[in-house]
């Protein structure tokens, strides 16, 4: 056959809805961001670790956690990006992601940096250091939702 | 221990952005047909099958059943069949799956194959956000680029490695690839066309990220006296393993040591009685599916001092024509059919322990590592191959 074969494409779609539990762990953990603009993290028993986000169970000793434990609204940066091109969900670039170890907590957050301005693509990255001091920006209107910072600012 | 276990057949299929001259069965049959000629026997000589994909990026879930008659006919022949998927390891874990069904004594020839038609999926963004955790992580749209992003910053900035080092990386893979005639990207890429590409999240540029591919791979596993037979020069299972590592991957802030493939690579090589990789290894195929992660797994699986990675790029020396060249198929950089891409990954490995490599054979080889990591950095698969049985 000298001509190219056509071939037939089957469209497809998955639209599925689903309904996940968020647990009394991170029903409280957003209660406390919309109601109370306050970031809890939870003790381990053993290790003595302050966990963020708030979980029921430390996953090294495999004990069971009640302990609930305020931490602080600024942070380091331990590691971070910029987006350069468009995610879904996230708003448009540049946008900056950050690992961020809020003072008392022993675990990351990853969140979005703001307040710094990335305008060349190729260069964004050196405007953001790892060890630098940042603070989180509220939202007015609140939801009960990790978003409920609006991001992390450069203290 | 278990018994003697070897690779006695390799089959591959060309990947592409969209396999559309084949159904998702085709390009199954396509793998398997493949590595039955390799191995130059009949499907009925097979006993079993470990199957695995990431079933979501095709759109049909638990294909399985769509491709049991490609897997040598398994449904018309009642073998038994078992299938796999643990994230990106999901070809590895096929491949400890089918390693474990033979070591154990329970069959003696097992069928491997992994499939994925990520180009069937028109987003998969979307998909991956699905195995994203749905109470905490959901709203980050991307997961595994941030995640290989935040290695690359933190790598710059513990240890001084640079665009330019990237660069070296993916511009050494493509090359690689043009000599793979089942790569997906085949084209020329210099350092400096590197440094030029669109960045997608500093500093990993376009050509730092992997592709989407339409692909599959299907290897024979035997045991000892069935390997023989089978293959002139069967690849010999040394070692293997895979390792966990918790859930949340932002609970160790820390990204410039890969410390989980670390403590993996020690396992392994004690398995396969190996003390100084750069010298007992000849050639290897680990999952680097952004270029910083190359220059990681030098360092987590023993080829260089934390930190000193990219000194092995800058000085050639994980080139084609260097001591250990590091994924001469181009590998996981050129081509990700996601689910399939771990089973190359050792099918690639195999290759080079039994000649048949052709192009892209590193000479004299005698050992080659095979790896692949997954789920947002959580899971490490390896497995060393060798020309003599352990």
């Amino acid at each position: 056959m000298t001509q190219e074969e056509e071939i037939v494409i089957m469209p497809g779609a998955w639209n599925l809805p689903f309904r996940h539990t968020a647990g009394r762990f991170a029903s409280r953990f957003f209660r406390e961001l919309r109601d109370n603009k306050k970031i809890y993290g939870v003790r381990c028993p053993k290790c003595r670790r302050v966990l963020l986000p708030p979980r029921p169970m430390c996953e090294r000793c495999f004990a069971p956690i009640d302990e609930w434990v305020e931490v602080g609204h600024q942070g380091t940066v331990e590691a971070y990006t910029v987006l350069c091109v468009p995610f879904m969900g996230l708003p448009p670039p540049p946008l900056g992601m950050a690992v961020v170890k809020l003072d008392g907590a022993d675990t990351g957050l990853n969140h979005i940096l703001g307040g710094i301005e990335f305008s060349d693509p190729d260069k964004s990255g050196e405007a953001v250091k790892i060890g630098m001091r940042v603070e989180a920006v509220w939202k007015e209107q609140r939801h009960g939702e990790i978003l409920d910072i609006q991001y992390f600012k450069p203290v | 221990m278990g018994r003697k276990v070897a690779i006695a057949g390799v089959g591959l299929t060309k990947c592409s952005s969209h396999r559309k001259d084949v159904t998702y069965p085709e390009l199954v049959y396509e793998a398997v047909s493949a590595a039955l000629a390799d191995a130059g026997i009949g499907f009925e000589q097979i006993d079993a099958v470990v199957y695995g994909s990431m079933d979501t990026f095709g759109g049909v879930f638990a294909p399985e059943r769509w491709c049991v008659d490609s897997c040598v006919s398994a449904g018309f022949l009642n073998k038994p069949m078992l299938k796999i998927t643990t994230g990106g390891t999901t070809g590895g874990s096929i491949a400890l799956g089918a390693y474990y069904h033979v070591g154990s004594g329970m069959f003696d020839v097992v069928l491997a194959v992994a499939s994925e038609r990520v180009g069937e999926g028109l987003e998969a963004q979307l998909v991956l956000n699905t195995a994203v955790d749905p109470i905490y992580e959901r709203w980050i749209g991307a997961g595994a680029i941030t995640i290989a992003a935040n290695q690359a910053s933190s790598h710059f900035h513990y240890y001084g490695t640079t665009q330019e080092d990237l660069a070296m990386v993916a511009a050494k893979n493509y090359a690689n690839a043009l000599n793979n005639p089942y790569a997906h990207l085949q084209r020329h890429l210099t350092v400096e066309d590197a440094l030029r590409s669109r960045m997608v999240s500093w500093p990993l540029r376009l050509s730092d990220c992997c592709p989407s591919s339409d692909g599959a791979c299907a290897i024979i596993f035997a045991s000892e006296k069935r390997a023989r037979q089978i293959a002139k020069q069967p690849a010999w299972v040394r070692g293997a393993g895979q390792i966990t590592d918790n859930y949340f991957a932002v609970d160790r802030p820390w990204f410039h040591d890969w410390d989980s493939l670390a403590m993996l690579a020690r396992r392994v090589y004690k398995l396969a009685k190996i003390s100084d990789p750069m010298d007992e290894i000849q050639v290897a195929e680990p999952y680097v599916a952004f270029s910083i992660q190359e220059i990681l797994e030098y360092e987590a699986l023993g080829f260089a001092e934390p930190g000193k990675g990219a000194e092995l790029i800058r000085k050639g020396v994980t080139a084609m024509t260097g001591k250990v060249p590091f994924c001469p198929s181009g590998g996981t950089l050129c081509t990700n059919p996601i689910g399939a891409t771990g089973l190359v990954r050792v099918a690639e490995a195999a290759l080079q322990v039994m000649d048949n490599a052709d192009k892209r054979q590193v000479p004299n080889v005698k050992t080659a590592l095979a790896h692949s990591w997954g789920a947002v950095v959580g899971f490490h698969t390896m497995m060393i191959l060798d020309k003599e049985a352990p």
